[in-house]
């Protein structure tokens, strides 16, 4: 019975990985991409370091896999927030269906800094040819 | 005997998003879409290594599975520091 629990769990973690694998491979753009491997990614890996935990059935695994998935629930979006603030401000292009964009035209590319108020022109300009040669470079 | 056959689903089900993501390493048309995928590809090593953990029975493994989660992240936030800074 216990064997066949296990085996489920790992199952369905290993098949939330796929997904995350799959959306990484055809979502259209990079925010897309990160919504998809940081949610079904972290849940796939602590579904299976749950199942591992209740295979073994000891205090010190059960220790270090409590452990292992607070880490991966903490940090995951950690990361996940950091790299598209960065990327959003490096000027990555949004997916062509994209329907609103709050931050666009609030912020200086200078000093990395949001604004109330709409940015005024010359900066995004600024903005837009520093963008230009994000393009150039890659 | 089926938990056996099941069992290569697990691995199987692994290696084929593992493939994915480096199709997306491999192509991916900018620096964050690599990064993505690297941090993606240390979260299913993970997996990996606890899924081998339990079907070989050694428990030792999930020791490098919290060591490979700490690197990840330290990792990640390194490349995005680099990104927005570019220094």
């Amino acid at each position: 019975m216990g064997e066949y629990l296990i085996l489920g769990i790992f199952l369905l973690g290993s098949f939330l990985v796929l997904v995350a694998g799959i959306g990484l491979l055809r979502m259209p753009d990079l925010f897309l991409r990160m919504s998809a491997t940081a949610k079904a990614g972290t849940l796939g890996t602590g579904l299976m370091v749950l199942g591992a935990a209740i295979h073994f059935n000891e205090f010190a695994i059960y220790t270090r896999a409590i452990a292992l998935i607070a880490f991966l629930f903490v940090t995951a979006p950690v990361a996940a927030h950091m790299l598209g603030r960065a990327a959003y401000f490096d000027g990555v292009p949004l997916w062509k269906g994209t329907i609103q964009d709050d931050l666009h035209g609030h912020y200086k590319l200078t000093t990395h800094s949001l604004e109330e108020e709409m940015v005024p022109e010359k900066e995004q300009l600024q903005m837009e040819a520093e963008s230009d040669d994000f393009e150039i470079s890659e | 005997m089926i938990v056996d056959i099941l069992w290569y689903f697990v691995f199987a089900f692994l290696g084929i998003g593992f493939i994915s993501a480096f199709i997306r390493l491999a192509k991916g048309p900018h620096l964050p879409d690599r990064i993505i995928s690297l941090d993606l590809i240390s979260v299913m090593a993970i997996g990996f290594f606890v899924a081998y953990a339990v079907l070989y029975n050694q428990p030792s493994f999930l020791d490098v599975s919290i060591i490979l989660a700490i690197i990840t992240f330290l990792g990640t936030v390194a490349f995005a520091y680099y990104l927005e800074r570019r220094v």
